[in-house]
């Protein structure tokens, strides 16, 4: 899927915006920024309610091109300077954490393979 | 082997907002270096789960980063106070971080998990009221 048409699909608001053509394969969502790092194999957004800037750093490590805060939430602005300097892109959406994965899921994005432990 | 070091910072106890900028460099370094990108990224997960580790639970350390032809070198020492059990440590999900840590996004307890899953070595060396000191070790030729 575009991120044009998953922007109609969640209502998203732009907050940073880098590559407006973006194709999201695969997407996670969880607000535990250590089992966005533990799943992480090739993800391309991340859909969260945590607004902070360790968002942001978390999808630098990993190479996340795009993160959507829920809830419509605004992230703090050291959050969203942060997102621009390291090229990764931020929306709001109005839904829940679960309203948005659903919504995407059902128009086949597809989860990314979960790892299993050593 | 001579091994050159690329990274040396100092990581202050309970500065949240400073957290991951160590790792962002070390990933800055690693690609101007052209090391291959899923070796640049499991380096980065490692070195931003012990940056994250020192900032949440010690008395603030210092992590170093070398490099040699076959692997890169990570080491993080702090300066306590040390880690009671490490073996429940390394449990996924066990946790002792605060409540403020867990609102942050952290505490969940796979940071130490995180570091076994992507390293190629990994050492944990403890003294409780001391010192916690966790070397780990990632082959540059990616295997997966």
């Amino acid at each position: 899927m575009n991120i044009k048409k998953a922007k109609k699909l969640l209502g998203l608001n732009v907050l940073v915006e880098i590559n407006p053509e973006l194709e999201i394969e695969t997407a996670c969502g969880s607000d535990l920024m250590s089992d966005v790092l533990a799943f992480s194999s090739s993800k391309t957004i991340l859909l969260t309610g945590l607004t902070n800037i360790q968002v942001v750093r978390t999808a630098e490590m990993i190479d996340l091109k795009a993160v959507i805060f829920v809830r419509n939430k605004t992230p703090e602005q050291e959050t969203i300077e942060l997102a621009q300097k390291k090229g990764i892109s931020l929306y709001k959406a109005p839904y829940s954490l679960f309203a948005c994965c659903g919504l995407l899921y059902q128009a086949g994005v597809k989860p990314e393979p979960i790892k299993s432990f050593k | 082997m001579n091994k050159n070091k690329i990274l040396e910072k100092e990581i202050e106890a309970r500065n949240f907002n400073r957290g991951g900028q160590v790792s962002s460099k070390l990933k800055t370094a690693l690609t101007r270096l052209g090391i291959i990108p899923e070796v640049i990224r499991k380096t980065a997960i490692i070195t931003y789960e012990l940056e994250m580790n020192i900032i949440i639970h010690s008395n603030g350390g210092r992590i170093v980063v070398k490099i040699d032809k076959d692997e890169i070198l990570i080491t993080a020492r702090d300066r306590g106070p040390g880690i009671r059990d490490v073996k429940k440590a390394l449990k996924p999900g066990y946790s002792t971080a605060e409540e403020k840590v867990r609102e942050m996004g952290f505490g969940a307890g796979m940071g130490l998990n995180n570091v076994r899953e992507y390293s190629d070595f990994l050492e944990i060396n403890t003294e409780v009221d001391s010192f916690t000191e966790v070397r780990t070790s990632i082959k540059l030729s990616s295997e997966e």
